[in-house]
């Protein structure tokens, strides 16, 4: 096949992913400044792309007035990571988190309302409320896709975007990629770019050994962590893995937060709960890990106790939003809720700010450290965040790339920049025979499986940099067939790159903290002495991977010393503790 | 020495599948293409009607939701079912 043709184009603001923060992002910076040429670049297509492709079941981190404030929020999100986290971005969303809800109200995004018309908010995490259900969230997209062509946004949909630009001082100048259906290279000249391409979804290998059968959508495979790491953007605190307790094999959300408030919860075989909340933490991970490791594995969502009536309700719910084919899944094996647990296990590792903690780094107007580049959603660390703070801080990132454009001309791009970006991403398919991507993806992910997955074992952790330097040669022999699997060429060192941050993250801390998230065999004490402080890596002046410390900004909302230790305590204290091996 | 390079094929079933009698690609629908967020599908020329070409699902279902006439099904990939 002969190099395909390169196209260049000129927008103002590129917002790369129009997923969740992306389309808002896009959205808000037009509201600032109409006359803003924004685009919205996709590989999938906007429609019905990302995490809430197909809606969402409910909020997970509501601070509506009444119910919770930004003060308690900021601190409980505080005490759920152990404390390393910049409450400035914390608490900049917990302020802005009902005027987002607000907005999505007034364009048609419906939430659960109890007998007086007010939001009708659930107790799901260890200390406040913040759980606003959302039975008929299946619509999300569709309210979305609406407002960004009442704005006037530009959609490009089914590139890949593989790399940023940058001018000769650094400062982002658009974003390059290429389309997975004609391999055709496009060049994006843009005066500020944000990036919110969602979690790195593909890092581990699922138990289920298939590729494509993870918790997140598999369009993110971390190529915006990947991006920005190469624009010298730094990340932070990615060794504070995602982990997550998901339906076995299914690898969809057991969703503890929606039956949780109807009386479901999680239990070990027994059918005994073990754990005070079921509010997704490192700690939380910890104790369902020590369940399944200690005997009385393994462990289920359990509602065979419910009503006929509640169970017909979860069933609208868990089998029409989200992920609709989970009752199919149940079906497959005869799984009834009213008769039988659902199996549940752990799953593989990733990276996602929207769950746990890590990502690139942004300060609380969704700046990273590089100028013109902002990142929103799972992506960018700003802990537990879910879909409304991907919605809040894509409005962050919208507004403030708006203000940055202002005034500004595009910078001057060095050609040479835009070939060798060219000659990379389109060798796969210019190459006559090779390792197949899917291949290589396989044994890539198997080995983040082998030697990430915590317990982190310092030794495995060092041979797993030389098995991923190893993958770095087999990217030099990818082939691909089609413009299609360039795409998974694409992805593949994505992975790769995500992979070796993964373990020169884990590496450089060294101490145990968030519970399994960072649970290092060979360091197994948190150690606030050394390690109270963030750490970030990025990649440096001589182009290699280094990690440094950075302190915990001043608090805004202090944390008294008794509540310090509340996730600490996520066991039952009457279930029997299995005995120790 | 004449070792040759070969590259094979893995066979699988695939999880989607088109009702042909509802599909109506050939008077130019092309929803569940356009849909998926991971490109698995595609019209097949020879037939006119839609069909998953790559194997790479995450069972997520826009696709069997947004077409007109309701000739998607999806079933869970093989290996999770
Ligand atoms: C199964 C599941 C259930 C969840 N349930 C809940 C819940 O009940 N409540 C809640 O609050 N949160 C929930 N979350 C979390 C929430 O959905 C996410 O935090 C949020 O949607 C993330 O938004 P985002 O914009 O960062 O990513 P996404 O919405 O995933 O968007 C990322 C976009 O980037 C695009 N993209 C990726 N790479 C590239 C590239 N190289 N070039 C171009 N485009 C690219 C993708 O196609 C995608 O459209 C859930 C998540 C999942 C996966
Ligand atoms: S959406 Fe339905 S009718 Fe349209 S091409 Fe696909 S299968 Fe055929
Ligand atoms: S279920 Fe999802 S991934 Fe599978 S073909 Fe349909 S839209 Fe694509």
């Amino acid at each position: 096949m002969s190099t395909a043709d390169t196209r260049i184009h000129e927008y103002d603001l590129v917002v790369v992913g129009g997923g969740t923060a992306g389309p808002m992002a896009a959205i808000k910076a037009k509201e600032r400044n109409p006359a803003l040429r924004v685009l919205l670049l996709d590989k999938a297509h906007v429609k019905r792309s990302g995490a809430i492709s197909m809606g969402m079941d409910g909020l997970n981190n509501a601070v509506i007035p009444g119910h919770a404030t930004p003060e308690q929020y900021t601190k409980e999100i505080t005490i759920a990571n152990d404390g390393i986290v910049n409450q400035a971005t914390v608490y900049a969303y917990a302020k802005h988190s009902f005027a987002t809800i607000e907005q999505l109200d007034r364009w048609g995004v419906r939430f659960e309302r109890d007998e007086t018309g007010d939001y009708a908010v659930k107790k799901v995490h260890h200390m406040g409320a913040y759980v606003l259900p959302m039975p008929e969230g299946h619509d999300v997209k569709k309210v979305l896709y609406r407002q960004l062509k009442r704005a006037r946004v530009a959609i490009t949909n089914r590139i890949v975007a593989t790399r940023l630009l940058q001018g000769d001082d650094g400062a982002i100048a658009g974003v390059m990629g290429f389309d997975c259906r004609t391999a055709e290279f496009h060049v994006i000249r843009a005066k500020a770019v944000v990036l919110a391409c969602g979690a790195a979804g593909r890092l581990g290998l699922p138990a289920s050994g298939y590729l494509m059968g993870t918790y997140e959508n598999p369009t993110n495979a971390g190529d915006g962590y990947a991006m920005a790491y190469h624009a010298g953007a730094e990340l932070a605190n990615l060794e504070c893995f995602q982990i997550n307790p998901l339906i076995k094999d299914y690898n969809g959300p057991a969703c503890a937060y929606v039956t949780g408030p109807l009386g479901g919860f999680t239990a070990n075989s027994r059918g005994q709960r073990f754990i005070e909340c079921d509010y997704w933490s490192g700690q939380m991970m910890w104790e369902f890990w020590q369940e399944l490791q200690g005997g009385n594995g393994p462990v289920f969502l359990k509602l065979d106790h419910l009503a006929e009536e509640t169970i017909q309700t979860i069933e609208t719910i868990l089998h029409s939003n989200e992920r609709p084919s989970r009752g199919e899944f149940h079906a497959g094996r005869g799984t009834d809720y009213r008769r039988d647990m659902v199996e549940m296990h752990i799953s593989e590792i990733g990276f996602c700010s929207g769950h746990s903690a890590s990502g690139v780094w942004v300060n609380e107007r969704a700046e990273t450290s590089v100028p013109g580049l902002y990142a929103a959603g799972d992506m960018a660390a700003v802990p537990h965040n879910y879909m409304l703070g991907a919605f809040t801080y894509g409005w962050f990132a919208g507004e403030n790339a708006a203000d940055y454009i202002a005034g500004r001309a595009f910078a001057a791009v060095d050609g040479a920049q835009v070939e060798r970006a060219q000659a990379r991403v389109l060798a796969p398919l210019l190459r006559e025979q090779g390792l197949a991507p899917a291949q290589v993806e396989y044994k890539l992910r198997r080995f983040v499986n082998d030697y990430l997955q915590p317990p982190k074992v310092t030794r495995k952790m060092d041979i797993a940099l030389d098995r991923f330097d190893g993958i770095r040669d087999d990217l030099e022999q990818l082939h691909a067939t089609s413009p299609h699997e360039l795409m998974r060429a694409a992805e593949v060192s994505v992975i790769r790159d995500c992979a070796e941050m993964a373990a020169r993250a884990s590496l450089f801390r060294t101490e145990s903290r968030w519970g399994l998230y960072h649970y290092r065999v060979d360091h197994p004490q948190r150690n606030d002495a050394d390690w109270f402080c963030h750490a970030h890596l990025k990649k440096d002046d001589a182009g290699r991977m280094s990690s440094f410390k950075r302190a915990v900004e001043p608090y805004i909302v202090p944390i008294d010393s008794q509540e310090r230790t509340a996730y600490d305590r996520l066991r039952v204290a009457a279930t029997p503790q299995p005995a120790l091996a | 020495m004449t070792f040759t390079f070969r590259e094979t094929t893995q066979r699988s079933a695939a999880p989607v599948t088109v009702d042909h009698d509802k599909c109506i690609a050939d008077k130019g629908c092309t929803v569940c293409v356009d849909v998926c967020p991971l490109d698995l599908l595609a019209i097949d020329p020879d037939t006119g009607k839609a069909y998953m070409k790559f194997d790479e699902c995450w069972y997520c279902m826009p696709c069997a939701k947004d077409c007109p006439t309701g000739a998607v099904r999806v079933e869970i990939p093989y290996l999770l079912r």
